[in-house]
């Protein structure tokens, strides 16, 4: 068996590049998103709806401001009661309005979900003998994960961006935004939902059954959500929640959002929550890269 | 004469510790032929495939294509191969142009070059009027040719065909064969395929290799393989299912086997329009009944019942409810 010796002569003239193929897989992806306006209309809207719903109806600010107090003997002036509940306010949301706190908490929260979905589109491509036919071509089995991971990020900031804008025509507080703010803020995002992306996906890798993916999902998206900073702040939570929050890389996406934004003060240094999110994304990524070249292939 | 272009040696594929799809299969293909896999559904033939197109790692076994090992070139093995898988895989959200294009760029073909091909291959399938159309709107049949359009998008040298006419109506299966025996003649092309369609393998490939329970149960020419059964066949059906008359009927000296399948004999002759009369008279003698007699020169549905030893035309029906029944689940879904 003449096994080992290389043949000669392919005529094609191939890109032997690793990365050649990603961007067409990772166009592929983003097509099934912008080429379909409801589906893009829906994918916006949902969380601009948890934001006006939500972000509006607990309006936590209105315990202490929308009422007057009438406690015998005690004459409190509205101004100090009104001073007291900013302070309180600023002490537990670190601003003044629980709706601009929502609103930083909002932007992860579309990122969790775009997240989670790039990890399904793996299954459909298992189950639909697309995924197959991709690995009987020379490209990268790394570009394969890599392409997902890659439009899941771009859809995902630009989903972010819808919702921030939204949050401003709502009355989001603007008067602690910057250019530097804005791109900081942005950064972190990044790097959340290229980890939250690999993790996802990662988990979809051997699947081909698509309820038990949705199952899965299910499973860790709204714990992920709640067990975070991004509808309240950790401080306030029991210490043994407190410390999953602290796990929790959602919550450090949020937290470099409000910090940067709204001028608060964090839950850790701004420093410590980047190295986080720059760790989480480099292990995820290239924990799913890795699992990528041993699962993708039976 | 010809150099072998895939080498096959004891493949194995054991799946789950316990299921023997593939079980030491030995053989070659020579550049330039058309080389069939024919047996039933479940044979195995499927999974040979995948391990042949680095789908699958063997479990046991080696293999090359194009003088690269499966297992220790796959990326190079790939890039000479072209794969028509047995399920419909292209992206049905984008048209067939875009999948072509796709699918192009995964092989690294830069893209003006990717355009060229395309068209031509639209062309050649005949799918040029519904190229900027949506998959989804596709027939079974334009699927199946965009399929094979797509395996040929980077010019392999060896092209894999997984059941290439599965569930196509008698006109898109006869224009499919008109394909693939262009490319074997026009391009040169070496071909494998798999089917389950005996008239497939007999009249498109030079060579056939009969597998059943995973294992090569022949491999020949279609005419090697319609002489080794040894000559005519005779079929025979009684009045009387009770008596085994196998031994009766083999005193005659023209007759070289008989065997029992289900409710009738099948009798072999070198001589059958000679022996028939023998046995109808002989059995008359015995008396015995014969309701029905046929004399069948050997054909691949001969050769096939020899070796697999069951109804083809049973599992065929089978298969094609089976496929119906994806197909069904499939639009549901
Ligand atoms: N991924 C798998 N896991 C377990 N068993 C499998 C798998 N794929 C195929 N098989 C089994 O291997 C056998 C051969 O299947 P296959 O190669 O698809 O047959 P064919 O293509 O000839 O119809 C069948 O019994 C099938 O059930
Ligand atoms: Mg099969």
């Amino acid at each position: 068996m003449k096994d080992d010796t290389i043949a000669k002569g392919l005529t094609a003239p191939e890109d032997q590049s690793v990365l050649h193929g990603l961007w067409a897989l990772t166009n592929r992806e983003l097509m099934k998103w912008y080429k379909v306006p409801m589906l893009l209309f829906m994918s916006l809207i949902q969380p601009v709806i948890w934001l006006g719903l939500f972000g509006k109806a607990m309006n936590f600010g209105a315990l202490f401001t929308g009422q007057s107090f009438n406690i015998p003997g005690l004459n409190i002036p509205k101004q100090v009661l009104d001073s007291i509940s900013s302070q309180i306010m600023e002490n537990t949301f670190g601003t003044t309005d629980y709706f601009s706190f929502l609103a930083v908490g909002m932007l992860t929260f579309v990122i969790l979900f775009t997240a989670m979905f790039s990890g399904m589109s793996i299954v459909w491509d298992r189950r639909f003998g697309f995924l197959d036919k991709i690995l009987t071509t020379p490209v990268s089995r790394g570009a394969i994960v890599m392409g997902k991971i890659f439009s899941s990020v771009i859809r995902s900031l630009v989903q972010a961006a819808v919702v921030l804008i939204v949050a401003v025509l709502l009355g989001m507080d603007i008067s602690k935004f910057s250019v530097t703010g804005l791109l900081g803020t942005f950064a972190g995002l990044f790097l959340m939902t290229i980890g939250l992306s690999s993790l996802f996906l990662m988990l979809a890798l051997r699947s081909t059954d698509w309820q038990t993916q949705m199952a899965i999902m299910n499973l860790l998206n709204l714990p992920l959500l709640f067990a975070s900073n991004a509808l309240f702040p950790a401080k306030l939570m029991p210490t043994w929640l407190e410390y999953v929050v602290r796990i929790n890389p959602i919550s450090y996406g949020t937290d470099v959002g409000r910090q940067l934004l709204l001028g608060s003060a964090g839950m850790a240094s701004l420093w410590f929550d980047f190295a986080y999110l720059v760790a989480f994304a480099i292990i995820f990524s290239a924990v799913g890269i890795i699992l990528s070249w041993r699962y993708l292939t039976q | 004469m010809s150099e072998s272009i895939i080498l096959v040696e004891g493949l194995t594929k054991v799946f789950n510790a316990k299921v023997k799809a593939v079980d030491d299969v030995s053989f070659d293909v020579k550049q330039g032929e058309i080389f069939g896999f024919l047996g039933p559904n479940g044979a195995g033939k499927t999974t040979t495939i995948k391990m042949l197109t680095t789908l699958l790692k063997p479990t046991l076994g080696k293999a090359s294509v194009c003088g690269y090992d499966i297992i220790k070139y796959p990326t190079e093995v790939r890039r000479s191969i072209g794969v028509v898988p047995q399920e419909y895989t292209a992206d049905e959200d984008m048209t067939g142009l875009e999948n072509l294009m796709l699918v192009a760029s995964l092989y690294g073909i830069p893209k003006s070059i990717a355009k060229e091909r395309a068209e031509e291959l639209l062309q050649l399938v005949e799918l040029k009027d519904a190229a900027t159309r949506k998959v989804s709107t596709y027939s079974g049949g334009m699927r199946r040719r965009l399929e094979l359009a797509a395996g040929l998008i980077n010019h392999p040298r060896v092209l894999f065909l997984d059941e290439p006419t599965l569930g196509l109506d008698v006109q898109t299966r006869t224009a499919v064969w008109q394909y693939i025996r262009r490319l074997k003649e026009e391009y040169k092309m070496t071909l494998f395929m798999t089917t389950h369609y005996l008239e497939e393998a007999d009249g498109l490939c030079d060579r056939i290799a009969i597998i059943d329970h995973g294992k090569i149960v022949r491999i020949g020419t279609p005419q090697e393989l319609k002489a080794s059964i040894g000559g005519d066949v005779i079929e025979l059906g009684l009045d009387n299912d009770a008596d085994d008359i196998s031994a009766l009927i083999h005193q005659i000296k023209l007759v070289k086997e008989v065997k029992r399948v289900n409710s009738h004999y099948r009798i072999k002759s070198e001589v059958g329009e000679e022996a028939a009369p023998q046995i109808i008279e002989l059995l008359r003698s015995k008396g015995y009944h014969v309701t029905r007699i046929s004399l069948t020169k050997p054909t691949m549905d001969e050769v096939y019942l020899e070796y697999v030893g069951r109804n083809f035309r049973e599992e065929e029906d089978r298969t094609d409810v089976m496929t119906r029944r994806a197909v069904l689940r499939r639009a549901r879904a």
